[in-house]
């Protein structure tokens, strides 16, 4: 009882986003529209707190505004005959199906459903199966994954010319202005293309083509389940990792070693285990995976603290999974400093040093004037000329 | 950058010339989309007026992010707590076990021992049929001194019954009980805001000399269990009548409202009720009238013939004051709103009658998604219609900004003549939430 407790309450940390954004986060830039089976709150929820694009860019991403009669009377005529109208005026490119904890609890089913939206509409109709009692990796992840199953083909096969699937890539970890455009570029600094970004500046027709790369990279948490699909539908091999200065060649090496062997890697895995301070990483495990291991080239004991329900072959056995306050509490009670979102300094032991590291996915928008492009070369001239 | 997807998309369905709509309900009800404006307060804000509680809400992770983040954004993560149910919890049959020991698990690990605790069930607290009364029986036996609000975070039932805003602003009042009758002492409750200065209801009880009781003045738990005194609770704000009815209903005190309006007689006849109830002589409204003129026509003269809108999120009743705007020579062009209550099916009517060419638009209709915004200048009333009209005049206010009769139109007027000389920050502002509170963002 007293473990369920632990990782139940939130005594003043906030949760993470949830599935239910992170499928719309992910979906947001497609053409798609992407529809959530709730009540109300969801949709606000997503774009006050989740979604960074909403007050300047137009994406179709509705509520269905459940109601109880709606849910005991099982009425899912009102649910297909709104979407079908909507599909009417807009002509998306597809529609997703997102499902919150009351559909879900009455196993609405949304496989049917999509379906006869399908036939009916002739627009290409998926469901991705959240419920409300998850995270945005899972919610994001799921949806990509759906997609991929839906729309990617093999139309060529790979030409072994380095060309690289950005897999996972949505505001809750990349906010800042710019930063997919500049980690873009640091891919090709390395002597690579890129064939898809999933999916922040990209087309669905780029990411349909997905099955053509010669290798995925997995930037963050959410992009895992999509890049084990192309493999088991493509053979196309994985790198975790992101190309931070100070890391880029890693990457480099494991995208070109990817290539050659055909088997995944993760680089910053490995991890010196030295030193008696210990730096504790609190987040997505691809990004502080990646901080961790240049910190431990400092002779620095780096240790990962994942929050979110990644997979846990993104963690080296010195990392921990979490969840709840406590769990967390626990892992960072002897750290020397700690590495996390603003937000975590409410738990962290007062004589800790601590280096604040926004996490859009943890913090929303709370500290939006403050992000910055990370894979932005510390000596690139601005646009104005100023370095 | 903006990018709208911005084609011409055929407004019908989202947006109707008055003289066609239906009342009560002008739009279908379809898929819906929110738009980025959020200065309303949500329940979380509405919780926080009780001073020295703590919030805690029971639910599953993608419905606690926005109630979460809310309190995170205006700095008072200190004062609430989550219960994450997840999906054993919802198969499992435990429900109740999970909601007593998770938010006894909390209470117990807070650094101060609260005075009242807020506890927020969810929809599926209902769809499971959670036992509410052992949850609150054991926690109350468990924490004999903490006064338990029993809250309500389910949005499922509001479009059949009561809002969960309605259902927490009278859960909040609960802990009030009643003390000895203070012949001297008024509570004005049911709404977020303080009574502005020129607000005519704080006018007559400050001429009256009688003590008002206000949530977002009170700074004590003591001073909020103070109300408990007042001989009248007097209620402006229309989804706060039935908290104060309830409470009035417990604590069998006189009790007045006076719902928001902008017809001369219609306030003069509150007004007249308010002074009767309070044994005072009637008000001469003449020096108040006057202030209202001179101001209308500052801004008749500011405004000139600059389209206005208005939105609900600003005043209880936008047909009211387009109805008065009008009136007043102003070009009200659009409405922005999704249902008509029963008390503006009068404006409702005369709009139709006097001024059928003028727009209802639906702030949730799917088309409001992509229909161009900022396309002509306007002069927006209310943080929505300046999202709607992308445009950076606008004055920035909800719940009427804490003004009532005569004086809540001079209010508007002169923040009118302001919006149309100083551009605001729209991007900036509007995507805040709970106007009033603090906000980090």
């Amino acid at each position: 009882m007293c473990q369920l407790h632990m990782r139940r309450a939130y005594r003043i940390l906030p949760v993470y986003s949830g599935d239910v954004s992170g499928a719309a986060a992910a979906l947001f830039e497609l053409g798609g529209m992407t529809v959530m089976h709730d009540p109300s709150g969801c949709n606000s929820t997503y774009n006050t707190h989740d979604e960074i694009r909403w007050y300047d860019q137009d994406s179709l991403i509705f509520i269905t505004g459940l109601t109880d009669q709606d849910a005991i009377l099982g009425d899912d005529e009102r649910l297909i005959h709104d979407i079908e109208k909507a599909c009417g005026e807009f002509h998306p490119n597809f529609v997703a199906l997102v499902n919150s904890p009351i559909p879900y609890l009455n196993a609405t089913d949304f496989d049917a459903i999509s379906s006869i939206i399908e036939e009916n509409t002739g627009v290409p109709v998926f469901y991705v199966p959240t419920n409300g009692c998850h995270d945005y990796v899972y919610g994001a992840g799921g949806a990509f994954r759906k997609l991929a199953e839906c729309v990617v083909e093999r139309t060529q096969k790979p030409d072994g010319s380095g060309r690289v699937n950005l897999l996972g890539c949505t505001p809750l970890d990349f906010p800042a202005e710019g930063e997919v455009d500049s980690l873009k570029d640091r891919i090709r600094d390395g002597g690579f293309s890129i064939g898809s970004c999933w999916a922040m500046g990209d087309g669905l027709d780029s990411l349909k083509a997905a099955g053509c790369g010669d290798v995925n990279l997995v930037v963050s948490a959410v992009g895992l389940s999509t890049a084990k699909w192309l493999y088991e539908r493509f053979g196309t091999p994985y790198v975790a990792g992101l190309p931070l200065p100070g890391f880029e060649n890693d990457i480099y090496s494991a995208l070109r070693r990817a290539m050659e062997t055909g088997e995944h890697q993760i680089p910053y895995l490995d991890r010196a285990s030295g030193g008696t301070e210990e730096f504790v990483f609190i987040g997505d495990p691809v990004c502080m995976g990646t901080m961790a291991a240049m910190k431990s080239r400092q002779g620095i004991r780096a240790r990962v603290i994942c929050p979110v329900e990644a997979g846990s072959e993104l963690i080296g056995e010195q990392d921990a999974m979490t969840r709840g306050e406590e769990d967390v509490e626990r892992e960072i009670a002897h750290a020397s400093e700690i590495v996390a979102d603003p937000l975590y300094r409410h738990i962290c032991p007062p004589d800790v040093h601590f280096t604040p590291e926004i996490h859009f996915a943890f913090s929303g928008r709370m500290f939006r004037r403050q992000l910055v492009d990370r894979f932005q070369k510390k000596n690139e001239e601005n646009e104005d000329g100023t370095q | 950058m903006l990018k709208q997807i911005g084609r011409d998309f055929d407004p019908e369905g989202a947006i109707v010339s008055v003289a066609d709509a239906n009342y009560p309900l002008p739009f279908a009800r379809e898929l819906e989309f929110n738009a980025p404006a959020h200065g309303n307060w949500n329940i979380v804000h509405i919780g926080m007026l009780i001073p020295e509680a703590h919030e805690i809400y029971v639910g599953s992770d993608n419905c606690m992010r926005g109630v979460v983040m809310t309190a995170a954004e205006m700095n008072a993560l200190d004062r609430y707590s989550t219960v994450i149910l997840e999906e054993d919890d919802l198969l499992d049959g435990n429900l109740e076990d999970v909601t007593i020991e998770g938010v006894a698990d909390i209470i117990r690990k807070l650094p101060y021992r609260p005075r009242c605790v807020q506890v927020y069930l969810v929809c599926l607290h209902h769809f499971l049929g959670s036992d509410t009364d052992r949850i609150y029986g054991e926690l109350e036996a468990m924490f004999p001194d903490i006064d338990f609000a029993r809250c309500w975070m389910d949005p499922i039932m509001q479009k059949t019954g009561l809002t969960p805003e309605q259902k927490d602003r009278k859960a909040i009042l609960d802990p009030v009980r009643p003390l000895p009758v203070n012949p001297r002492s008024v509570n004005v409750i049911g709404g977020d805001l303080p009574m502005r200065e020129e607000n005519d209801i704080a006018r007559v009880l400050k001429a009256g000399g009688f003590t008002v009781r206000q949530l977002p003045t009170n700074r004590t738990y003591d001073e909020f269990l103070s109300m408990g005194e007042s001989f009248l609770n007097l209620c402006y704000y229309p989804s706060g009548d039935y908290a104060v009815r309830m409470m009035n209903k417990r604590m069998g005190r006189d009790y007045l409202y006076m719902p928001s309006d902008y017809d001369d007689e219609a306030i003069l006849r509150n007004l007249n009720e308010l002074t009767g109830r309070l044994n005072m002589k009637e008000i001469d409204p003449s020096p108040w009238l006057e202030e209202r003129d001179r101001a209308l026509q500052k801004a008749r003269s500011a405004v000139g013939e600059m389209p206005v809108t208005i939105d609900y999120m600003s005043t209880p009743r936008p047909l009211s004051l387009a109805r008065a705007l009008r009136k007043n020579g102003f070009q009200v062009q659009r409405v922005y709103l999704d249902a008509i209550t029963p008390e503006e099916e009068e404006d409702l009517r005369w709009l139709q009658k006097n001024a059928p060419e003028l727009e209802l638009a639906s702030t949730m209709n799917v088309k409001m998604r992509v229909m161009p915004r900022g396309t002509e200048p306007v002069l927006a009333i209310g943080p929505k219609a300046a999202w709607f009209g992308g445009t950076g005049h606008f004055v920035n206010m909800i719940e009427n900004g804490g003004s009532w009769g005569f004086g809540s139109m001079t209010f508007i007027a002169e923040e009118m003549v302001r919006a149309v000389k100083e551009e605001k920050d729209t991007r900036d502002l509007v995507p805040r939430k709970g106007l009033g509170c603090a906000s980090c963002i």
